[in-house]
Order: C-alpha cells, then sequence, then structure tokens
C-alpha cells in the first residue's frame, strides 16, 4: 500500500511531474523569449507563479454559478493529470507493478483535464468562459478520434499489444517506430495531437487571451488557478514522454540514456514551442477540419501503411 | 530573532515580488502611455526577465496599470475593476493624466485623478514616462 501512495506522491507521481513540468514550462517561456530576441524569464519563475497563486493571492468565488464544481475541477484536473502521468511514467522507468500500462485507460485519464476545465468554466457562469468552454469542447471533439487513431496505428504495429510495457520492449529489441514511414506520419499526427491537447498557439481558441481573455480561466484566481497552472505544468511534460513511449524507443535510464531521454522530452517541447511561437490562431472551425479531415487522414494513410508492412 | 511565521511571510513576500502579474486599463488615454507600456515588455527592455507579465483577465493580476485621464464614464468601470481584483492588488497611475489630471485636469468630463477614485501604492509621471522611468517605478513598489 505504502509503495503506491509513494508512487502516487512522490516518485514517479505527483512531486517528480511537477517538477519536470515546471522546469519544461520555464524551457517552454525561455525558448519563446529567445525567438523573440528577448531574456526570458529566470529559472525558477513557474515556482514563484504556482507559490503566488497558492499563497498569495485572494480566491474568488463566482456569484452566479456553482462555487462547489468551481472549486473541485481544478482539483480534478490535477488529479486526472497526475494518475495519466504516473501510468504513462512506471513503464518508462521500467518499475513493474500489477498494472501494464493499458493505452486506453491512458487515453482517457488523459482527457480527464481538458474535462474539468470545460465543467470548471461552465461552473463560473461567466457568459467568456461559457464560449471558451464551447470551444474546448468542439476541440476535444476533434483531436480526440485522431488521438485515438493514433492509438490504435501503434497497437496495430506492435502486433495487437495495448500495454505500454510491450510497446516499449518490442522497440527497444527492434527498431523504435519512427524510424518507418508510418512511424514519420504519426509522430505529425502525434505532435498535432499534443499541441491541441495542451491548448497551445494555433488551437489556444477556448483561452485565446486578447479575444475572449483567458477564455476557460477567465473567473479563477488564487489557489485554484494555481492548481489549473500545475495541471497544465504536469500536461506539458506527460504528453511528451507518452509520444516518446509510443514513437521513439522510450527512455533507458543507464549510463547515457538518461541523457538521451532528457533530449528526446526537450526535443518534443521545442518542437510544440516552435510551431506555437511561428503560428497565429486558427479558427474553431479550420481547427475542427483540420483534424477530422487532414489529420484524420494522415493517421488512416499510416494505419493502411502498417497494414501492408512499412 | 527570525521566527517560523517571520519565514513564512518572507517566502510570500518574495514569491510576490518575483512574479507581478499586470492587468492594463486604460483611461480616455491619448494612447502615448499605452505605447510606453507595450515598450516595456517588449524585446528591448523585456519585463518578463523579473517575472512581470501581461495578463488579459483582472482576476489574474497583481499589479493594476491606469493610464489616461479617468472621465464620468471610465470611473465606474475603474471601480468595477478595482473591486473584481483579487487581494493583494496593486495600482499604479501612469503618465501626467493618470497622476494628477494634467491638461485634462479642467476638462467638464474629467472625474478627478485616479487617486481620488481608489487608493494608489505609486506614481509615474510624465507625459509619456519612458519606459525606465516605468520600470524605475515598479522597482520602488516592489521594495517598498
Amino acid at each position: 500500500m505504502a509503495v503506491y501512495l509513494f508512487y502516487f506522491f512522490i516518485f514517479p507521481g505527483l512531486l517528480f511531474v511537477s517538477v519536470a513540468g515546471a522546469f519544461l514550462s520555464w524551457f517552454d517561456r525561455k525558448i519563446t523569449a529567445r525567438v523573440q530576441f528577448r531574456k526570458g524569464p529566470p529559472l525558477l519563475q513557474p515556482f514563484y507563479d504556482f507559490f503566488k497563486l497558492l499563497l498569495v493571492k485572494e480566491t474568488i468565488l463566482p456569484k452566479h454559478g456553482s462555487p462547489l464544481i468551481f472549486l473541485l475541477s481544478p482539483v480534478f484536473a490535477v488529479f486526472g493529470a497526475v494518475m495519466a502521468g504516473v501510468f504513462i511514467l512506471l513503464p518508462l522507468f521500467n518499475i513493474t507493478t500489477g498494472f501494464k500500462g493499458d493505452l486506453l485507460v491512458i487515453f482517457y485519464l488523459l482527457t480527464i483535464p481538458s474535462f474539468s476545465y470545460i465543467t470548471g468554466a461552465l461552473a463560473s457562469g461567466n457568459p467568456l468562459a461559457a464560449i471558451g468552454g464551447s470551444r474546448e469542447m468542439k476541440l476535444i471533439l476533434s483531436y480526440e478520434l485522431t488521438f485515438l487513431l493514433l492509438i490504435a496505428a501503434i497497437i496495430m504495429k506492435c502486433g495487437q499489444q495495448f500495454d505500454l510495457n510491450t510497446v516499449i520492449h518490442i522497440q527497444q529489441s527492434g527498431s523504435p517506430f519512427i524510424g518507418s514511414i508510418s512511424g514519420v506520419l504519426l509522430f505529425i499526427v502525434g505532435i498535432f495531437c499534443i499541441q491541441a491537447k495542451l491548448a497551445l498557439v494555433p488551437f489556444d481558441m477556448p483561452e485565446a487571451e486578447a479575444e475572449i481573455t483567458e477564455g476557460i480561466f477567465i473567473e479563477y484566481s488564487g489557489a485554484p488557478y494555481g492548481l489549473i497552472k500545475l495541471a497544465k505544468y504536469i500536461m506539458l511534460f506527460i504528453l511528451p514522454s507518452f509520444l516518446a513511449a509510443l514513437l521513439l524507443n522510450g527512455f533507458t535510464l543507464q549510463g547515457w540514456g538518461i541523457l538521451w531521454a532528457v533530449l528526446k522530452v526537450l526535443l518534443v517541447v521545442l518542437l510544440l514551442t516552435l510551431i506555437r511561437n511561428t503560428n497565429p490562431r486558427l479558427k474553431i472551425k479550420q481547427a475542427i477540419s483540420f483534424f477530422t479531415i487532414w489529420m484524420n487522414l494522415l493517421a488512416i494513410i499510416a494505419i493502411v501503411l502498417i497494414a501492408f508492412g512499412y | 530573532m527570525v521566527t517560523k511565521y517571520d519565514v513564512i511571510v518572507g517566502f510570500k513576500n518574495f514569491c510576490f515580488k518575483k512574479s507581478l502579474w499586470v492587468f492594463h486599463f486604460g483611461g480616455a488615454s491619448c494612447n502615448n502611455c499605452d505605447i510606453e507600456i507595450l515598450d516595456c515588455l517588449t524585446p528591448r527592455h523585456d519585463l518578463e526577465r523579473f517575472g512581470i507579465l501581461l495578463v488579459g483577465s483582472i482576476r489574474h493580476a497583481d499589479v493594476l496599470l491606469v493610464n489616461g485621464s479617468i472621465n464620468m464614464r471610465d470611473k465606474e468601470r475603474l471601480i468595477e475593476v478595482y473591486k473584481q481584483a483579487p487581494r493583494p492588488i496593486l495600482v499604479v497611475a501612469i503618465g501626467a493624466c493618470g497622476c494628477t489630471g494634467g491638461i485634462f485636469a479642467e476638462g467638464i468630463t474629467f472625474a478627478g485623478p485616479v487617486d481620488k477614485i481608489i487608493p494608489v501604492d505609486a506614481y509615474i509621471p510624465g507625459c509619456p514616462p519612458k519606459p525606465e522611468a516605468i520600470i524605475g517605478g515598479i522597482v520602488k513598489l516592489v521594495n517598498k
């Protein structure tokens, strides 16, 4: 029992993913600053932001709305993100428990943060938050099928195996999946899915800062907003490591393997940041057609290629 | 003697100083101060080095920047925005119009300088103040 609590709260759970995610969030902001010829924030900036929101700021509850759901949604978001993080990172760090890392469970857990943002936004009773919430819903509807097709393709590629452990072992005993044509197509699909899941710039219409002033998070202040920031940090770490597990050979934690593991995650985050910095925001209509037509097409082509053995 | 309480308060103050998020309220401004404020956030001066970010919602803000002369219509909105801000909130009046009323001080729609409407923590005069002056004002406010 104690060992499971350790997994959940310390390593690879809450504490580890938060610290790693906060570091990646700093990395993302620093790269953004360098792209714009600025200097960028100091290394500990995400921690300052989080502790300021958690300890210093006042929490304001909505007058017209449901305060209970408004306060509970950030907690659920953090819970879902940490749970998904534990199930992704246990196979990645080669820790064997009874659970082998079922891909579908991870898929469902990864949607919990987005759903909690929607419930929180709708519970706040703010019209701009409602617009943000409806946009987030449409975004989920568009990218979720693509993400499922990506996972289905991975399952096909390793011969109908559903667990993340086997996916990693097959890649480490053979070659990484990205070394094939279908793997490259799946990597492109995966990058755009992660971009939409994290609501980074081409797909940031739920929080569109200049247009609907932070949208779904508009009414959050103080500690609940700190928890939302925490969930965002965690998602920024676990989604790239999930992609690394699915396509980039996973992690080997011996000798130079540790450096490679760090570099893989940093590479994926760098790609996300560069896409975020070089693109304008899409309209929600364009995002839906982008995923339902083009990304699904790409994923289906990859699945057909896998069926023919490429 | 440093007690446990002092350490906690010190840590809180330190985090607050290191991450000031700014909400920009433009009154009936001639736009010059707005441009100078934006100048602070752009590459040349880059206030993100000190953790200062421009946020879109007053609920996330730690600093309320007010510039431009406040006329009768702005007054209600300024009070509304100030009431909606989570405490602790610092208010900074920027430019001659924000501090005193400037050339609009005797206009018929003028509703008084910012400090007659809401409590102000720092004044940064100038028409418009230089970005260096704005940064200097923020530094003085933080070290107060």
